[in-house]
């Protein structure tokens, strides 16, 4: 602040900057809303790009355009590496639409366009049609994230990044590694909040990132399970920023209110890291259920408990020691030894491929109950009792039917 | 008879718009607008009157003039603005216990409005998603603007004690944004390599300008007393808000943020003290419920839109930057399905 640009002592009502109380939105305001507006039909055209490509580009001097007209799966595209034959000449195709908007094309160097283009026909040797839908997805997907064009919510959920991305990159483990197998999936509710409730084990979340998968892939609307962590994941750096982006937040009885009220569905591990870092030998055996925090907050904003039981997870990483010293000089609560961590360094963070079951149990409704009751200890833990030996009873039953760890 | 108003730090933007805007007020006989500098930004029809606010001048106005509603503006975010941390400490928390001395012995005050910040709420890993007005912070600030905040708050509070007929307001603004204010914020994100913490995204909430002022007015003119939040909706993340700028994010691990903060903080790019490298750490968002039942107010921009706004305001190429990904896009989609598929531009 220079005192030289000084205007005259009470200007009295002359006109100074932005003195006009103009109830219209000003420029910059009125230019964002329409910039939104343009901006979301790019977006929309990304999933379908197809036929918006076709409106939105009325350039029928293409003649390679409809995936329909030139079947797909070139038989030249084997992923055969350095041939740039004849074929590529004709790959540097893209120029002639643009004569449409001439200034927003580019001319990319031949040798990029032509790796783009032999990895385009791959992916047409590999998914056929598909492969349309992919590659627009795939880029739409990265310019979003470049231009910050997506919304995450009060939570930092970041649906565009958990559905485009991480999700599908975990299917993979979901589907072969652990090969889960779900159970009462029509006991999750299609709408609505409701509380999941599930047993912890595993050394490291492994279970509620599958949970939270076996969500999304079993419910109709592919519903989002909001999870609510430590403190301690939340101090980490990447687990704590991926944890938010992926729909957790933290385990407080606000957030977990907020989020029940709002109609999500809400997931909890009440054992904690008593639950994930006991030992191999107390494998299935529900420790202590924290205390009773969720089972208020499901009873005041009136939810269903959904207990669920997850067997797999306890053989993923068994631990059979813990170094609390060297845990302590990391602040963390534990410090596995597993029979192949830390003696295999990074080879022994590779989790072993047991087969997992997630049963989703019947939902336990709350109601019936006051919320006044939800501040009496007795209902709180009366009903947490049921939903601990509930998912026990579960867990035994899972247990008998299971034929192998591994199998 | 109509009010008399004294606003305070009229020298800088957010004090001036105040004055002027409680000016064209009807109810609002006579604004006195107070600072240590001649404002450079137009008063309107108040009245200014310089005077320092940590001296007794002060009380002389107030019994002078039978001023019957303070509007405490003079709250620093930005200690380059004044020339460093302990002028900006001495203007903030001394500032403010003098100007709420002076108002103590005034029987004619009947009403305070003092702006704060969300800053108060500090930043950790251990907060809950949203604050409310009545949540303690989780890791109260101990350092810098967010802590003089915290001070000036206590100050406040205790004036609220001694004198109950008095109706104290107390506003915690979000990170204020917008064409013409100048914070550390603001600044950060004009910065072409916005420095920030690996590993960590920091949900962002900003406020308007103009919604700001309107929260200011609101308060003021209802005359309700309590503490409010005042935040557009939504959030966005760090990294999303560098994005949407343009510019490009360097993550530095966080423990080059001490030295780091420290070398922008003498390049006087912009201020980095911890507590605002903590808040870029781990962020902080606030639920605005209160303000929408009691004050009937409803920010017209939400956080995404109050950025927007400030950064075309002072970046005019990012729309050009977001259309080069654009074209990039529809170029490379169209070359690897060998023209096939074209994304609508």
């Amino acid at each position: 602040m220079s005192q030289a640009d000084v205007v005259p002592i009470g200007t009295r009502g002359k006109p100074g900057r932005g003195s006009s109380k103009s109830a219209t939105p000003s420029a910059a305001s009125r230019s964002l809303a329409g910039g939104k507006a343009r901006l979301s039909s790019v977006d929309d055209s990304s999933a379908d790009s197809t036929s918006q490509g076709e409106q939105t580009k009325p350039s029928p001097d293409e003649p390679r355009k409809k995936p329909a007209t030139k079947p797909a799966g070139k038989p030249r595209a084997k992923p055969v590496g350095p041939t740039p034959k004849a074929e590529p000449r004709v790959a540097p195709k893209p120029e002639p639409q643009a004569t449409t908007e001439p200034d927003q094309e580019f001319e990319l160097p031949s040798s990029i366009a032509e790796v783009l283009a032999l990895v385009g026909d791959t992916a047409y040797a590999v998914l056929g049609a598909d492969a349309d839908r992919l590659i627009a997805e795939v880029l739409g997907f990265a310019r979003r994230r470049l231009t910050g064009d997506y919304e995450i919510d009060a939570f930092g959920l970041d649906t565009d990044l958990t559905e485009t991305l991480i999700l599908p990159l975990l299917r993979p483990l979901y589907d072969k590694y652990f090969r889960v197998e779900v159970k009462g999936a029509e006991n999750i509710p299609t709408d609505g909040g409701a509380l999941v409730v599930a047993n912890h084990s595993g050394t490291i979340a492994v279970d509620a990132v599958m949970t939270a998968f076996a969500v999304h892939d079993e419910t109709p609307g592919n519903r989002i399970l909001r999870m609510l962590g430590a403190d301690f994941v939340f101090s980490l750096p990447f687990f704590g920023e991926m944890s938010r982006k992926t729909g957790s937040t933290l385990a407080c009885g606000e957030d977990g209110h907020r989020l029940l009220t709002s109609g999500e569905l809400v997931g909890v591990w009440p054992e904690g890291f008593k639950g994930i870092g006991k030992p191999y030998k107390e494998r299935y055996r529900l420790q202590r259920f924290g205390r009773g925090g969720y089972v208020s907050s499901a009873i005041t904003a009136g939810v269903p408990i959904i207990p669920t039981a997850i067997v797999g997870a306890e053989e993923i990483y068994p631990i059979i020691g813990d170094m609390p010293l060297l845990a302590r000089l990391i602040g963390a609560p534990y410090f596995p030894v597993t029979p192949l961590f830390p003696w295999l360094g990074p080879l022994g963070m590779v989790p072993l491929p047991s087969k997992w079951i997630i049963e989703f149990g019947e939902p336990i409704p709350t109601d019936e109950l006051s919320a006044d009751e939800a501040e009496d200890p007795m209902v709180v833990f009366n009903l947490g009792d049921q939903v601990r030996e509930t998912i026990q009873h579960n867990l035994y039953q899972l247990l008998a039917e299971r034929r192998s760890v591994f199998f | 008879m109509g009010r008399v108003v004294l606003v305070t730090g009229v020298g800088r933007y957010l004090g001036a718009r105040t004055a002027e805007i409680l000016a064209d007020e009807p109810d609002v006989e006579r604004v006195v607008a107070v600072d240590i500098v001649p404002s450079p930004f137009s008063l309107g029809k108040a009245d200014f009157v310089r005077a320092d606010i940590r001296s007794p001048v002060i009380a002389k106005i107030l019994a002078n003039d039978e001023i019957d509603t303070v509007v405490h503006m003079n709250v620093l975010a930005t200690p380059t603005a004044v020339g460093g941390r302990s002028p900006q400490k001495e203007i903030n928390v001394l500032g403010t216990m003098q100007l709420l001395g002076a108002c103590q012995r005034a029987p004619s005050v009947s009403s305070l409005v003092v702006k704060s910040s969300t800053t108060v709420y500090g930043a950790s890993p251990k907060d809950p998603a949203l604050f409310t007005e009545e949540m303690a912070p989780k890791a109260p600030p101990r350092s810098g603007y967010a802590k003089d905040s915290v001070e000036v708050e206590g100050y406040v509070r205790g004036f609220g004690r001694r004198r109950p007929d008095v109706a104290v307001t107390t506003l915690r603004f979000a990170n204020f944004i917008g064409p013409n204010v100048r914070t550390p914020f603001t600044e950060y994100f004009t910065l072409p390599v916005v420095p920030t913490v690996m590993g960590y995204d920091a949900r962002l909430q900003f406020i308007h300008e103009d919604d700001g002022l309107e929260a200011i007015r609101l308060a003021t003119v209802l005359d309700k007393g309590g503490i409010y939040n005042v935040a557009g909706d939504g959030v966005l993340a760090l990294s999303q808000a560098v994005r949407r700028a343009g510019g490009v994010a360097a993550p530095l691990p966080s423990f080059t943020a001490g030295p780091v903060g420290g070398f922008f903080r003498r390049a006087r790019l912009a201020d980095f003290s911890p507590e605002q490298v903590r808040f870029l750490t781990f962020g902080r968002a606030v639920d605005t419920s209160r303000a929408r039942e009691e004050l009937g107010y409803v920010p017209r921009y939400t956080t995404e839109q109050a950025f927007e706004a400030f950064i075309r305001s002072r970046r005019t190429d990012v729309e050009a930057v977001h259309e080069f990904v654009a074209g990039l896009e529809r170029t490379v989609v169209s070359t690897m399905t060998r023209g096939r598929v074209n994304v609508a531009g």
